[in-house]
């Protein structure tokens, strides 16, 4: 082979590469200028959209105010925080944990992190934080006595939501209880509409509907003894739920196991689809969409519950810069803060007073009004799926149980799953 | 011969050597036809990557993934770009060091194991290469664990030498067999002129390796470049390479497609054009003994 | 020895760490706390117990026995088709070989798009998405066990192989697809090399003797390029034990675990759930099954090493 062209071909690449970096480098925002303060790590999996949006305002913000340090986002994304999890547990285990780390509220972060993190009662005391959240919510972020963490904000898992269009043109209402759900599915069906989308790549969706299903079925006391111990999971109102759950199967898209949740609401604002029981995150991507025409109700038979989660800060031990990180959940607890982040976030705020943002932030939407007037008066339950109700190894039970369970359709062999998943995960005898 | 005039004498495509005859025109027809139908099939994922890339979110589904966009938007792009440059120019300060240290040890290597045989020199050749097969996520925290002995935790020159580390396997691998190609005469011939250890490696080997540079420098830039596992654990945010900043497009419940196929165009050009201007060269290097076993 | 620093270092990096995931896999540590003490095989007997691993094992045979043969067989066509001195070679080169220079991550999400029933090529094809499931078919071909043949195994004691933890997921093949068609394009270029080293006189000399072109094929130029196979079968065995990314992106769990692997089972048990012990346990299995695929080749050509 001649040479030189190889050479020319490699100059013209390493010509090509150069110029590549020479102007990314130019092109990247002048993040440490160079003032020789802090640099405080926040750890999230915030990385993208409104609630990388929410946070980096208030990094901002805290920013300005506290010269003396720099808050910075690192940020891992993807599977739905699952890569940032790995990475944050490989690093706590090699001693090198970040100041403060994004969590969900509950048994993902009090079954596996205690032994790792502050506890923050001192915090909440100092700012006199105790009765600004609701009991439900202290009851899930306590253990053993202390207060863990800082919860940034509330997400609700069991909605409904659907197309309007869809169900003028069909002359339906949401369907309250789950006999209603087979009537109404029925028809569309009858249609040629998909009655229910579902998702599934990510396997949790199908487990959520099955939660919701288990919350309207068994109400909200049984629902948590679930994961207490002192509702029995070989009981007969499980197999109804499991039973249920199994009809309602039979009205979803055949490929649900194909799609994330996001491209399941697609087939909603298409019109293909009439429904999707999802998180209300989904208010804030049909906006994204510039889509209008939805509604939303509670899922059926779910009335009056608050299937809850949040996203929480913890603060490590052996964090780097503890001041600065208090200072910053501080920030993180104050209504101010959580108005700041809420909005654009998606999601209502943790805290019972607040709601009201500044002028010039942005504002609460129509659904994010409505779901802050039932946080205050509805029952708060937590969810199984998003890392309230169970440590993570026994949601991957349940889920290995929901997932097996889709394709079998064998009741007995799922509800004989759950039971054992509860023994392994030490709650039941 | 030489191993250059073995390589340039196959090299030459094989004459169609029988006579033409009247079915000939007719099985160029489905040649062709063949050829083309495979190129489309290899190129449609393209086309799904560029028309989604140049898409507005809201335009953005499923349904309709194979319709040109209306109009064209270049948000994607330009926002992949933004968010993306930081750490292109990190992955070239990761991948082109840590590519040239693993040729360069590779070559050495290979060198020795091919044409220096020592005691029990057999026995460690299948040792090393067996490093290329273990499934890294095993391995992952004890790696950070020496990685933070060595003091290198974080940053970019950790993740070099963690992918010089694991690329000895390969790069040994297809450099042994290069050069245990060339004939040991021509070794012998330099050793009887007085030539010592480093003035044959670089006055005889060293000119004939050119396509097992290739071969190696191709194959350790594209698995470095596309790395995820070891840069997402092994680096700070500030030093993260474009693999890692492309999974962080996504928002943790939903993902701006049309950006996330303009930003995986982005990261993946520089390994394509890697191909496109070095692909020949290749398959010449593959050609010329290594990779064969 | 120039050499000596390489060797410490394959020697740490990679056997000390084998050597610590081992351990760790005969511990306690089943918890984000780190535990040490002894656990025997525990970990072992409790993956091997869970039918996910078990479903696990069977997606990754049947995966990496579909994807190794289907490359190498669409490698061996293209490398066929191009080597007859086409015109634009190094055109047809170039689009086959460049989804290679692609990350595995990006391959997924293009063909996790594409393979989607109710879109894709499905609706591109106006193909019926009903039966055209791709990835989200559940459907496990297996052996009946009240066919003659799965009756026949029950009587002599196999019936056992009659379950759909022997069976194909139907799902798995569109995983193979996608991955097939990122790394046929290396086949090709291997086999096109092979091709190329084989002297035109060797089947000139099998054309005087009347051979026809298939059986030229099949017994002069087959036979050369077994050591190109080898190779190649080395290469795609090991990347498809070890799959990770590809199914990650396109489908991580699938209908009934039809699509989940070793790997994702592994990561998700050990970083997700905090069980680090039985993590490295799915480790250990995975690198048992790497060794069976490897250690016969370099057993094979370290022999062949010593012969020359």
């Amino acid at each position: 082979m001649t040479r030189t062209t190889v050479r020319a071909r490699f100059a013209l690449l390493g010509a090509i590469a150069i110029a590549l970096s020479a102007c990314s480098s130019s092109a990247s925002p002048g993040a440490s200028s160079g003032t020789g303060a802090a640099k405080v790590e926040i750890f999230s999996w915030w990385t993208a959209g409104g609630e990388a949006t929410g946070l980096n305002k208030l990094i901002d913000q805290f920013n300005s105010k506290n010269p003396q340090w720099q808050v910075v986002n690192q940020a891992v994304a993807g599977g739905a925080g699952s890569n940032a999890k790995a990475v944050l547990k490989t690093r706590v285990l090699d001693n090198k944990p970040p100041d403060l780390f994004q969590s969900h509220m509950g048994h993902e972060l009090t079954d596996t992190w205690l032994q790792y993190i502050e506890p923050l009662d001192d915090l909440y005391a100092k700012n006199s934080w105790n009765d600004k959240f609701p009991k439900g919510v202290m009851d899930i972020i306590s253990d053993g006595g202390h207060i863990w963490a800082v919860p940034v904000n509330i997400h609700r898992a069991n909605v409904l939501w659907y197309n309007k269009k869809v169900f003028s043109a069909n002359g339906i209402k949401p369907p309250t209880t789950w006999d209603e759900f087979r009537t109404v599915a029925d028809k569309l069906r009858g249609k040629g509409i998909i009655p229910l989308a579902l998702g599934g790549k990510d396997n949790f969706e199908a487990g959520q509907v099955l939660e919701t299903i288990l919350i309207g079925t068994l109400g909200a006391d049984k629902y948590k003894g679930l994961w207490t111990g002192t509702t029995n999971w070989a009981g007969a109102d499980v197999t109804k739920a499991l039973t249920t759950f199994k009809t309602v199967l039979g009205y979803v898209n055949p490929d649900h196991s194909a799609l994330t949740w996001d491209q399941a609401n697609d087939l909603v604002i298409s019109g293909k689809a009439a429904m999707t029981i999802m998180g209300d995150w989904v208010d804030g991507y049909n906006a994204s969409k510039n889509f209008t025409d939805y509604g939303w109700a509670l899922a059926p038979g779910n009335k009056d519950i608050y299937d809850a989660l949040s996203d929480v800060f913890a603060l490590p031990k052996g964090a780097k810069n503890a001041d600065a990180a208090k200072s910053f959940l501080t920030l993180l607890g104050s209504p101010e803060g959580q108005d700041i982040f809420n909005p654009n976030k998606g999601s209502v705020p943790a805290r019972l007073d607040a709601g009201k943002p500044a002028a010039d932030q942005k504002q609460y939407d129509d659904y994010l009004k409505s779901a802050q007037a039932d946080w205050k008066a509805d029952t708060i339950v937590p969810s199984l799926e998003h890392g309230a109700a169970a440590k993570p190894s026994w949601a991957t039970a349940y889920n290995q149980a929901v997932t097996l369970f889709m394709t079998s359709g064998n009741v007995a062999a799922a509800q004989t799953a759950l039971v054992k998943a509860c023994k392994d995960a030490g709650i039941c005898k | 011969m030489t191993a250059d005039a073995v390589r340039s004498e196959v090299l030459r495509p094989r004459s169609l050597s029988r006579a033409r005859r009247p079915t000939v025109r007719a099985s160029r027809f489905v040649l062709y036809a063949a050829l083309l139908v495979m190129a489309a099939f290899y190129l449609t994922p393209v086309y799904v990557l560029l028309v989604t890339g140049l898409k507005g979110f809201d335009e953005v589904s499923l349904e309709r993934m194979w319709d040109f966009p209306q109009g064209l938007s270049l948000t994607g792009f330009a926002d992949a770009f933004d968010k993306l440059a930081p750490n292109l120019a990190n992955s070239f300060r990761l991948v082109i060091p840590a590519t040239l240290i693993s040729a360069a040890i590779g070559s050495l290597n290979g060198y020795i194991l091919a044409k220096w045989r020592f005691r029990g020199s057999e026995v460690l050749f299948p040792l090393i290469l067996f490093g290329m097969f273990i499934p890294y996520q095993a391995i992952l925290i004890p790696l950070l664990q020496v990685t933070r002995g060595l003091g290198v935790a974080g940053s970019i020159e950790g993740l070099i030498l963690v992918h010089v580390v694991y690329g000895i396997p390969i790069t040994t691998l297809i450099f042994r067999n290069y050069y245990a190609a060339i004939p040991n005469e021509l070794i012998e011939a330099a050793r009887v002129d007085g030539a010592d250890f480093v003035r044959i490696y670089r006055d005889v080997l060293l000119p004939l390796s050119i396509s097992g540079f290739v071969v190696v420098l191709i194959w350790q830039f594209t698995s470095i470049w596309n790395d995820f596992l070891f840069a997402v654990t092994l680096t700070e945010q500030s030093n993260w390479p474009v693999t890692v900043a492309l999974n962080n497009l996504a928002g943790s419940f939903s993902v701006e497609w049309n950006v996330q196929m303009a930003g995986a165009l982005l990261a993946a050009l520089p390994t394509l054009l890697v191909f496109v201007f070095l692909g020949r060269y290749f398959v010449r290097g593959l050609l010329a003994g290594s990779l064969k076993g | 020895m120039l050499i000596a620093p390489s060797i410490l270092a394959v020697g740490v990096f990679v056997y000390g760490l084998i050597g610590w995931t081992a351990f760790v896999s005969t511990t306690n540590w089943n918890d984000l706390l780190p535990d040490y003490s002894s656990a025997g095989l525990a970990n072992f007997a409790s993956i091997f117990d869970n039918p996910r691993f078990q479903i696990d094992l069977r997606n990754t045979t049947v995966f990496t026995v579909c994807f190794v043969a289907a490359a190498l067989v669409l490698g061996l066509v293209l490398a066929n088709l191009i080597d007859r001195r086409i015109r634009a070679e190094g055109f047809f080169r170039s689009v086959f070989l460049f989804p290679m220079a692609i990350s595995f991550i990006v391959t997924g999400v293009v063909w996790k798009w594409l393979l989607t029933p109710s879109s894709g090529f499905n609706s591109l094809f106006h193909l019926d998405p009903t039966t055209n499931r791709w990835f989200t078919d559940e459907t496990v071909i297996h052996l009946g066990s009240d066919s003659p043949v799965g009756r026949w195994l029950g009587d002599i004691g196999l019936g056992f192989l009659t379950s759909t933890n022997f069976g194909v997921p139907v799902a798995m093949l569109s995983i193979v697809l996608a991955a097939v068609w990122q790394m046929s394009g290396f086949v090709m270029a291997l086999y096109l090399a092979g091709l190329r080293a084989i002297p035109d006189e060797l089947r000139e000399a099998a054309r005087v003797d009347g051979a026809t072109e298939l059986r030229v094929f099949r017994h002069v130029v087959l036979p050369l390029l077994t050591p190109v196979t080898i190779s190649a079968v080395i290469i795609l065995g090991h990347i498809s034990l070890k799959i990770y990314d590809l199914t990650v992106a396109m489908s991580p769990i699938g209908p009934g675990f039809g699509t989940d692997v070793p790997a994702n089972f592994m990561w998700t048990t050990a970083f997700n759930d905090n069980q680090f012990a039985r993590g490295a346990a799915v480790a250990v299995v995975m690198l048992v099954l790497i060794a069976i695929v490897i250690v016969p080749y370099l057993i094979w050509t370290g022999r062949r090493e010593i012969e020359r």
